[in-house]
């Protein structure tokens, strides 16, 4: 178990600006490099991770569904977990319990779990690096 | 109606989506018979850089297959007769050479990006 811990904090909804990849390549990178990674998502972020999220095809492009292949934000998220779990590192989400009633996206994929301001404040206090990929 | 399409916020979501979604709209909106062009402001015109590479993203075990290719899809807005201009201040400020440039692209000055208003019935901002 690494004790290096990096808290992230993201607020943007998906697919509508880049500051959100941006801080999914270092949550990558955190990972990659063997630290543990606690994300917490509010207000529009919360739909991140959004269980119902579904690709499309892409007509102007001449791409069927198939060939398209939408990246979905819950699957980048799956797939974090999955590399932590193969390291042995920690990748703990949590979505603000409010701003997932606010948008009605509770259905969210597993590993994600609803909490609040609170446990940001937690991980503030006991991580070794604040990343706010946001603004 | 015709409506001019300015594009000042460039890259905005280009990873997640695949394309620029305004550039996307406005495509859609010529397939329906609307009267649209296009102007690059800002940060925007770098869309008309050609040979842009967006590759390489993944996450974990998920790699991205069709990352965005702006010059392409500026290049096919062009073919499908929508006139793409760029403000040439922009684009000088930004270093940019003109080989390296969209040959379709039309670049305007600042002052004729204001009387290029007069050919429109709509200004629309994105």
């Amino acid at each position: 178990m690494s004790d290096t811990t990096l808290t992230f904090l993201i607020m943007d909804a998906p697919f509508e600006q880049a500051r959100t990849t941006t801080a999914f390549r270092m949550m990558e990178a955190a990972l990659e490099k063997g630290y543990n990674v606690n994300v917490f998502a509010y207000e529009g972020g919360v739909s991140l991770s959004f269980a119902l999220q579904q690709p499309h095809a892409n007509a102007v492009h001449g791409r069927t569904f198939e060939e398209e292949q939408h990246p979905l934000t819950r699957e980048w998220i799956a797939a974090l977990h999955k590399k932590a779990q193969e390291k042995g590192l920690v990748f703990d989400w949590v979505n603000c319990g409010l701003c997932v009633d606010e948008r009605g996206v509770n259905e969210a994929i597993d590993g994600c779990r609803r909490g609040g301001p609170r446990d940001f404040l937690g991980w503030a206090n006991q991580s070794n690096s604040l990343v706010i990929g946001t603004r | 109606m015709k409506a001019l399409q300015i594009i000042q916020s460039g890259y905005r979501c280009t990873i997640e989506e695949q394309d620029d979604p305004v550039i996307w709209f406005i495509q859609v909106l010529k397939t329906a018979e609307g009267e649209v062009d296009i102007v690059l402001r800002g940060n925007a015109v770098n869309y008309a850089v050609i040979s842009q590479d967006a590759s390489g993203l993944s996450f974990g075990t998920w790699t991205q297959t069709q990352p965005s290719k702006m010059d392409q899809d500026l290049q096919q807005a062009i073919d499908q007769g929508i006139t793409v201009y760029a403000i040439a201040e922009d684009i000088a400020i930004r270093g940019i050479p003109e080989s390296k440039l969209l040959t379709g692209i039309k670049q305007i000055s600042r002052l004729e990006f204001a009387n290029l208003f007069n050919n429109y019935d709509q200004v629309w901002t994105w």
